[in-house]
């Protein structure tokens, strides 16, 4: 199994590396666009601003690499931003057009401490995950929230989630596990 | 709500975690891989390490044991100490770590948190608030940092930190319990989230923190022993806080 890690300037794509790495999944860090679009599933992690991590996407000719794996059906797996970078939009840094990957926008968190940082249990399933994130993804392709905000969406090929999986202990392995059998 | 998070906090200097009441007095507790490690078995919800000597040396080590920790621990972590460019809170994340500490260097500069918080994200940054009788101290709480501590933690928020830190000097070490009225002050002056420090002694300190704010810091109430978290999760369970399954 092989599996690229988009580095873009804008994440901590090292902890996603040695998660996949601790499940016998060859993790390759990848700023080049063919890599991206031949890997057997292709990782978007990200913290930081929606802005930044789209211009360092671009400037690597990432973004054309993701929607051509997406066009040809082929997995993709966003974390955080990466998850909310793939949606149509982002309201962060006064609007940023996203990569159309999973429809809908990411929109500024406005109930409770915000960033929403911590651990909560999905619905379904009460599996509990980190979080850390100030914005959240307002899309009809979630299936599954935490405390009513999107946790995962799911469209064609693309799996986006909202918490750190590879911060998330032993259910965070188990996520990344499911995804690694669906590939 | 996210859950209340129980924090463990490891002092290092030098590579090592390290324990001691004044800076001469540094023991060897041991290794931070196998600490942490132990803590996040025995439930942690994240840890913290912090730089104590930060010297020049001690830093490149500090980034060594950022990567050796994000190697075998698998839950957040953050980094304190030393920290005084987004370069040093570059080179930390990237080995692994989730979140950097800032405290005398952002009171020098306050600056360095729009930076890092621009390069990193809100969410990677905490700032460390120590303070005493309302007031902001600095540089391992030895000096007056001239600013009422409120005034500072809203200017932490307007300036994009992503958490506050907040150690009450007069209660550190002395296990009576967190400074309650401060927190709750905090809490309503701050949309940020919060974690406490400094005071507890028992594990109704803790529910009573977990009650005005989101996080609880656990330093000499451990003893080192990460056995003591195992029970103190299951004392405060008693007491009816809601803690996550961590298996």
């Amino acid at each position: 199994m092989n599996v690229a890690i988009c580095a873009y300037g804008a994440g901590n794509v090292r902890s996603v590396q040695l998660a996949f790495g601790r499940l016998g999944a060859t993790a390759e860090i990848a700023e080049e666009a063919g890599a991206v679009r031949d890997a057997d599933l292709a990782v978007l992690p990200g913290v930081g601003s929606a802005a930044s991590a789209m211009a360092g996407l671009r400037s690597r000719g990432l973004d054309i690499a993701l929607r051509e794996r997406a066009a040809a059906g082929r997995p993709i797996l966003g974390i955080c931003l990466g998850l909310q970078l793939a949606l149509d939009e982002s309201e962060e840094d006064g609007g940023v057009a996203g990569l159309g990957l999973a429809p809908g926008r990411a929109v500024r968190l406005r109930d409770g401490r915000v960033p929403r940082i911590g651990w909560a249990p999905l619905e379904p399933g009460g599996e509990t995950f980190w979080f850390a994130h100030s914005y959240a993804a307002e899309t009809p392709a979630a299936t599954a929230t935490s405390e009513g905000l999107t946790a995962i969406v799911e469209h064609g090929s693309f799996t986006g989630v909202q918490f750190h999986p590879e911060k998330s202990g032993p259910a965070g392995a188990r996520f990344l596990t499911r995804c690694l059998s669906r590939v | 709500m996210p859950l209340p998070r129980l924090i463990p906090c490891l002092d290092v200097a030098g590579g090592r975690v390290v324990k001691g009441v004044r800076f001469e007095e540094l023991r060897d507790v041991g290794d931070p891989v196998e600490l942490g490690a132990a803590y996040s078995d025995a439930g942690a919800d994240e840890l913290v390490f912090l730089d104590i000597s930060a010297t020049l040396e001690s830093r490149a080590a500090a980034v060594q044991v950022a990567a050796r920790v994000a190697e075998q621990v698998t839950i957040p972590f953050t980094f304190g100490g030393g920290i005084r460019s987004v370069d040093d809170a570059c080179a930390v994340l990237e080995a692994g770590a989730d979140k950097v500490s800032v405290n005398s260097a952002a009171l020098a500069r306050p600056e360095l948190i729009e930076e890092i918080a621009s390069a990193l994200g809100s969410q990677a940054v905490v700032v460390a608030i120590d303070t005493e009788n309302g007031r902001v101290r600095s540089h391992a709480a030895t000096r007056d940092a001239a600013r009422d501590t409120i005034a500072w933690a809203q200017e932490c928020e307007a300036r994009g930190a992503g958490e506050l830190l907040v150690t009450s000097i007069d209660r550190d070490g002395t296990r009576n319990g967190y400074d309650l009225e401060l927190l709750a002050l905090l809490q309503a002056a701050v949309a940020l989230p919060v974690i406490a420090s400094g005071g507890a002694g028992n594990a109704a300190h803790v529910a009573a923190a977990l009650g005005v704010a989101d996080a609880a810091l656990l330093a000499s109430i451990l003893h080192e022993q990460p056995s003591r978290l195992t029970s103190l999760r299951q004392e405060l369970r008693d007491l009816g806080v809601p803690l996550r399954d961590a298996a």
